[in-house]
């Protein structure tokens, strides 16, 4: 296969044909050839890229630069300058419309994107954008140059551990689904991301799907499997749409199937979608449910690896592991480890949730510090409002409170905090918000989505959950968090799966930093936060109250009561503190007590 | 026709249909199960005999199975379906009122069928459009930074 540095893509729909694209491009190949420059740059045709307005057009990758209206007289001119001189050329650029992407912005300094590269800057439903972008060439290289062994020993030495949350060496993963000797094996794709607030998955799979397609293929062929599967949850439509579309695509071109890039190895792939279970993000719940049963996890071992689905040896790996493969090859394993540290190489996609100035996805090399991920890259938090705490890793991790801002994101530091980095969710709480309250969330989720299979896991966070209820409800007794703790410990102990081990880690880790907070509400009855329902009271203040009536107008029980252009008042007894009336007073007079 | 017969034709037709495309595999249940609610709402206990013949499968392993995934329903459902997300992000950035207005506004608790038929309201897991949050679902429609005061609004686009 043969290298370029530089791909120009001319687009040939009728629009651009009838404008001249064909003169176009053989302008092009004879003044590449005149220029010398016919071995380093390809021109290919291409589909629509733009309004075809103005064409003909055409794309120059790696800058990604779309330059419309050039005619074949241009052509000298444009070769000089963009190719030999490497300017780009602002008569024909087309300026970029700056579209506002909610989740994912243009890269701050402080980041490397590796896994979310592509995303928003190629057409996720056309191969030919992501094969500009090298896509596929790790596959060529791996199925042209390096056997099985030297791909695991590539992917062992980038140090990639696993991007679902366990950080479990990769490389080492693949080494021991290959040693079995059965003639059939799979590979798993991990696309059930539940974690609340974690979209990172999602975001790749409807963005860049071919990178996770051709991650899987290179795991594939590393291991010895002739079958994948991608388990999708069926919460995210788009991306199970997409992934189809790309799977259909990289088939046709013989990417996917029989002989893949006229080699003798064979693979292709299916979706299965999930029906809304969060459990079976659990690798051997995921395989169950793949299988067709309830997705309830098992003992390990056997490991998949060992034992997976349909009982052969299986690799499971993560939507974003599986995205950083082709770089990896591609680029060589130090390349990926010049990122990290020593133990955590590499770049992790966070998605930033919470009361930041700048949420959404974000992907930094490991080892940046809390406050830099806070700060720098979200941007600080809303309305000038005090850091209080950041929740990290999804509801099987901890709360970290303000004095671990300095410490480093990765794997070790994060256990040492009390939280875990899970699939990447950070969920970054203001001064304003109650941390029994965000426990007593949490304990919400776990407690709902236990599959109930192991008796502390089932019963034991349904009392914790009745518990961190109470103390909300202001019903809190003495010996309260004794009785927590102790659930805790028996809870994480005696659980079979990570679900189970990490459900009291929410709690432990509020406990552990934010216990003057429990016992303000155990013993006396106040939540310091102002968000517990029983514990507060909303009043009307006589002197900015105008007597607008939006208040009372606006209230779902008709708790409010006064006379236009009089100071309103609200009966306690009667309202069910929604908040309504605060949120809808223009002039602040009514306050939270 | 009686009505019941009508209905226990509507659900033979649908339950050969999903397996006519998924083929008839017990690895393949999950899909059926999945298409066979999309089709009749929810997976009432005929169906589930049906399919329990068709794949050679005991009724009971299959209502297991039904009743564990939360997109299963094996009891009927309203006309419009409006899950709200419950899920952290969005609780932390006012989605907790969202929730109290949404069950005021049409009057059920998570779970329940409205008697006229016309909603069910029910929770659902993270969306992962934590950018847009609160958000809640009707049918398949997404409303992302509601606040209390659009709920209102929002389902009045409902007949």
């Amino acid at each position: 296969m043969k290298y370029f540095r530089s791909h120009v893509l001319v687009c040939v729909d009728p629009e651009c044909l009838s404008k001249g694209a064909h003169d176009l491009i053989d302008t092009l190949q004879d003044e590449f050839v005149s220029a010398g420059l016919i071995e380093e740059v390809q021109v290919l045709e291409t589909s629509r890229i733009g309004g075809c307005v103005n064409g003909p057009e055409m794309v120059i990758y790696p800058e990604g630069v779309h330059y419309i209206g050039v005619t074949p007289d241009d052509v000298p001119f444009l070769v000089d300058e963009h190719f030999l001189k490497g300017r780009i050329v602002n008569k024909f650029l087309v300026s970029k419309v700056a579209t506002v992407d909610e989740e994912l912005g243009p890269p701050t300094s402080k980041e490397v994107r590796i896994v979310l590269r592509n995303c928003g800057q190629i057409d996720p439903e056309n191969i030919e954008d992501y094969i500009a972008e090298d896509g596929y060439m790790g596959l060529a290289k791996v199925l042209t140059e390096m056997s099985p062994d030297e791909v695991i020993d590539t992917v062992l030495r980038s140090g990639l551990r696993g991007r679902g949350g366990a950080g479990f060496s990769t490389g080492k993963k693949w080494q021991f689904t290959r040693m079995p000797k059965n003639p059939v094996k799979y590979v798993v794709c991990n696309a059930d991301e539940g974690d609340p607030g974690a979209f990172m998955n999602r975001r790749v799979l409807e963005g860049d799907p071919h990178a996770v397609i051709e991650g899987m293929t290179i795991a594939a062929y590393a291991i010895g499997a002739q079958q994948g599967y991608v388990y999708c949850r069926a919460e995210y439509p788009i991306a199970v749409a997409t992934l189809n579309i790309a799977i259909k695509q990289a088939r046709a071109m013989g990417l996917l199937g029989k002989n893949i890039l006229g080699s003798d190895f064979d693979f292709d792939l299916e979706v299965r979608i999930g029906a809304g279970a969060f459990v079976c993000g659990e690798e051997t719940a995921l395989i169950a449910s793949i299988e067709g049963r309830r997705g309830e996890p098992r003992a390990r071992p056997p490991f998949p690896s060992i034992q997976g689905l349909w009982g052969k040896p299986t690799n499971v790996n993560n939507v974003e592991t599986y995205a950083n493969i082709p770089q990896i090859i591609l680029n060589g394993a130090e390349w990926f480890a010049q990122y990290g540290t020593e133990k955590s190489k590499g770049t992790k996609t966070f998605a930033l949730a919470g009361h930041l100035n700048h949420t959404g996805l974000v992907e930094v090399p490991l080892g940046i510090t809390l406050r830099e991920i806070v700060f720098d890259v979200g941007g600080g938090i809303k309305n000038n409002k005090e850091f209080k705490a950041v929740q990290i890793g999804g509801p099987m991790g901890g709360c970290v409170p303000a004095e671990f801002l300095d410490l480093p994101i990765d794997y070790e530091s994060l256990a040492q905090a009390g939280t875990i980095m899970g699939s990447g969710g950070m969920i970054v709480m203001d001064n304003d918000t109650c941390m029994v309250d965000i426990a007593r969330y949490f304990m919400d989720f776990t407690q709902d989505e236990s599959c109930g299979k192991c008796t502390p896991c089932r019963v034991g966070t349904h009392r914790l959950l009745e518990i961190l209820t109470r103390i909300c409800d202001g019903n809190g007794v003495p010996g309260d968090i004794e009785t927590l703790e102790y659930l805790c410990k028996e809870i994480s102990t005696n659980s079979l799966c990570g679900l189970g081990q990490g459900a009291p880690n929410p709690v432990l880790s509020t406990l552990h930093f934010f216990l003057d907070e429990y016992k303000a509400h155990i013993f006396e009855k106040r939540c310091p936060a102002k968000v517990c329902r029983s514990l507060i009271r909303f009043e009307i203040l006589a002197d900015p109250c105008t007597g607008c009536t939006v208040c009372a107008r606006n209230c779902p029980v008709n708790a409010i009561t006064g006379e236009r252009r009089q100071t309103h008042y609200i009966d306690m007894d009667t309202c069910i503190r929604c908040g309504i009336c605060v949120q809808v007073c223009n002039f602040n007079a009514i306050i939270i007590e | 026709m009686t009505h019941a017969k009508e209905n226990g034709t509507k659900v033979v037709e649908a339950v050969d249909a999903a397996i006519d495309h998924y083929g008839s595999n017990r690895n393949e249940l999950i899909p059926i199960l999945n298409e066979v609610n999309r089709a009749l709402g929810f997976l009432p206990a005929e169906a589930l005999s049906v399919i329990s013949q068709r794949l050679h499968e005991p009724k009971s392993s299959l209502f297991g199975v039904a009743s564990f995934y939360n997109m299963l329903s094996t009891k009927p459902r309203g006309r419009h379906i409006v899950q709200f997300c419950e899920s952290a992000p969005c609780h932390v950035v006012g989605g907790r009122e969202v929730w109290e207005a949404l069950k005021e506004e049409i009057n059920l608790e998570p779970d329940e069928t409205s008697a006229d038929g016309k909603w069910t309201l029910s929770t659902t897991s993270c969306l992962g459009l934590c950018g847009v949050g609160p958000v809640i679902i009707i049918d398949t429609d997404i409303y992302g930074n509601v606040d209390p005061k659009k709920v209102r609004e929002i389902l009045a686009e409902y007949p």
